[in-house]
């Protein structure tokens, strides 16, 4: 009787999970299918799970419809200049923060962590007024430029600092090694795993911003691939759900590929935020 | 250079510190007590660039009469936009539609992500995948996650209302009937959002020591005690920073609403942050813009700051 019981307890959790991974997974299918079908099969009731003629060309006809090319070429820049810049202002200012005393330093960092904690979009219309006078208002420098430094990567990065012992910094004192090439050639190294979650937090973070560049530019020379993939919808004539989809899949799947290969450090990376 | 840093950072290696020549003494010093502020300046003169200058300047601009179409035509108007907002009805419906948004979302999000981390907390490989799956749509943009619920919530093609249609449901208009389109964002929402608050619940859970649920058991406390008695107290600190986060990124919604809603119909779906963008970018209401996102600061402010004079109490206690 005690087994029975048992085993069908194992059953019923074992149908809860598969319930809760459908709802988190089934959603995903559903593009990917609706992106590979017909618009007639699209309409078709009742719907099919999967496509009965494969449509490939829902993905050329949304890479088509604008200038894609140049939308993932501008993702790519961007996404990949905020995480250099954000990597070269971080490096120096965790080793400040983690490895010297001196007059005003729990205020500045008090100040970091205001700057991790009060979002972005509160401050864009003074953010833009300000680009604006400067003349870079429509240019990748709008999307790159306010995230040059990341109060996030600091944080994460001082945690890390903080960790190399002692000993390592004093050897290399000893050795005459310069304060600067300490940080380079000693601390950075030692700080890979690190460097890796939060250069994917970064990453994916811009890869999916939509926000920003929808509110710093306006032609498609400076657009980025969000802002391509939104502008599908706006089709005239009824909605092309497959076209739709297809595009969608074009903009996830860099991401999906990225969880699939690194799915432990990126979600260390997003829970490290609550640390 | 190099030798500077002895004379500040290196307590323990002070040998080196005589071989400074008595000349060049000074210049070392100084460059040595220099140095932390050099390499913070990068990142600071961003943050003063591109977050404080800002804030202070949202709050000059929240007392002026301006349109992004000519910046040079200010005019100091004092509260007249906070006046202006108090008796918009609009804006009073944004603020609602922003509260009842947030009180949904973060009442249903972290309370199905509390069952489900009591769940999941488990070793077995299966949890561990799941885990990862419910976690998925949060590294998702939320452009494509948007579009793809505009599809399941389509309501002529959709999947929801097939669904709803084969169980013998009357179908719906998910978003676009005033009265369940807010429901429709906080569904999204929530699909979105469940996993990342499951995972960190899940890193709580794991950060509470095991003799206290051996002790627990020993007593033969019934589940439902452990639970009230041990794992939500302990777990407060990661309740307290989940609601904190939640609420703030709440407030921030904007992807959806521009995707799915345009904030319709008739204003059903507008809320705070897409409000600012409408008046600021669309409508060219600088003032009334920046008023609101005054607003939106310091209701963010506030969250903020209760957030660190609980945490750093917190810090005290132990």
């Amino acid at each position: 009787m005690y087994r029975v019981i048992l085993a069908s307890r194992k059953t019923v959790e074992w149908i809860g999970l598969l319930i809760v991974a459908f709802l988190f997974v089934f959603p995903f299918l559903w593009m990917a299918s609706t992106a590979f079908k017909t618009m007639p099969e699209v309409r078709q009731f009742p719907p099919t799970l999967l496509p009965e003629t494969w449509e490939w060309s829902n993905f050329a006809q949304a890479w088509e419809s604008g200038p894609f090319l140049m939308y993932t070429w501008n993702s790519i820049l961007v996404a990949v200049g905020i995480l250099i810049l954000q990597f070269l202002t971080a490096v120096p200012a965790a080793y400040a923060f983690a490895r010297y005393k001196f007059p005003g330093r729990n205020l500045l960092f008090g100040l970091v962590l205001i700057v991790l904690m009060i979002p972005g979009q509160v401050i864009f219309l003074p953010i833009y007024v300000q680009l604006s006078g400067w003349g870079l208002v429509n240019t990748l420098w709008s999307l790159i430029l306010p995230y040059a430094a990341s109060a996030f990567g600091i944080f994460l990065l001082r945690q890390a600092f903080m960790q190399v012992p002692d000993e390592v910094i004093e050897a290399a004192r000893l050795d005459n090694a310069s304060e600067w090439k300490i940080m380079w050639t000693i601390m950075v190294p030692m700080a890979k795993p690190v460097l890796v979650t939060f250069g994917l937090f970064s990453f994916i973070y811009h890869w999916n911003d939509y926000f920003w560049p929808l509110i710093m530019t306006n032609s498609d020379e400076v657009r980025t691939l969000p802002i391509g993939i939104s502008s599908l919808h706006m089709s005239d004539g009824g909605t092309l759900w497959n076209v739709m989809m297809a595009g969608n899949m074009i903009l996830i799947l860099p991401i999906l590929v990225i969880f699939f290969v690194a799915q432990r450090h990126i979600i260390k990376a997003f829970i490290y935020q609550s640390k | 250079m190099r030798k500077a840093a002895t004379v500040q950072e290196l307590p323990g290696v002070s040998q080196s510190k005589t071989e400074v020549r008595p000349s060049a003494f000074a210049w070392s010093e100084l460059a040595s007590r220099l140095r932390p502020y050099l390499y913070l300046a990068p990142a600071l003169i961003c943050f003063i660039l591109f977050f404080f200058y800002p804030i202070g300047s949202i709050i000059y601009l929240s007392f002026q009469d301006w349109s992004l179409i000519n910046l040079e035509q200010m005019e100091w108007v004092g509260l007249q936009n906070y006046q202006d907002l108090m008796v918009d009805g609009d804006f009073h419906q944004v603020l609602g539609n922003t509260a009842v948004f947030t009180i949904a979302t973060v009442g249903i999000g972290l309370t199905l992500s509390f069952l489900l981390a009591l769940w999941l907390n488990k070793k077995a490989k299966v949890y561990g995948i799941i885990q990862a799956t419910v976690f998925s749509p949060h590294i998702i943009s939320l452009v494509s996650v948007s579009m793809l619920w505009m599809w399941l919530m389509d309501p002529q093609f959709g999947l929801l209302n097939a669904g709803l249609e084969a169980v013998g449901l009357p179908a719906y208009t998910w978003l676009t009937d005033p009265k369940s389109s807010l429901l429709s964002l906080i569904i999204v929402s929530i699909w979105k959002g469940v996993g990342y608050n499951t995972l960190i619940f899940i890193a709580g859970l794991q950060s509470i020591p095991g003799d206290i649920y051996e002790a627990a058991a020993l007593d033969q406390s019934p589940w439902w005690r452990t639970l009230r008695r041990i794992t939500i107290p302990m777990l407060s600190p990661t309740i307290f920073f989940l609601l904190i986060i939640n609420t703030i990124s709440s407030f921030q919604a904007f992807d959806t609403i521009a995707i799915m809603t345009q904030g319709g119909p008739i204003n059903s779906t507008n809320m705070l942050v897409y409000y600012i963008y409408e008046q600021g970018m669309d409508f060219y209401n600088g003032g009334i813009a920046s008023a609101a996102s005054v607003i939106l600061l310091i209701l963010v402010g506030i969250l903020t700051a209760v957030h660190f004079l609980v945490m750093s109490k917190r810090v005290h206690y132990r």
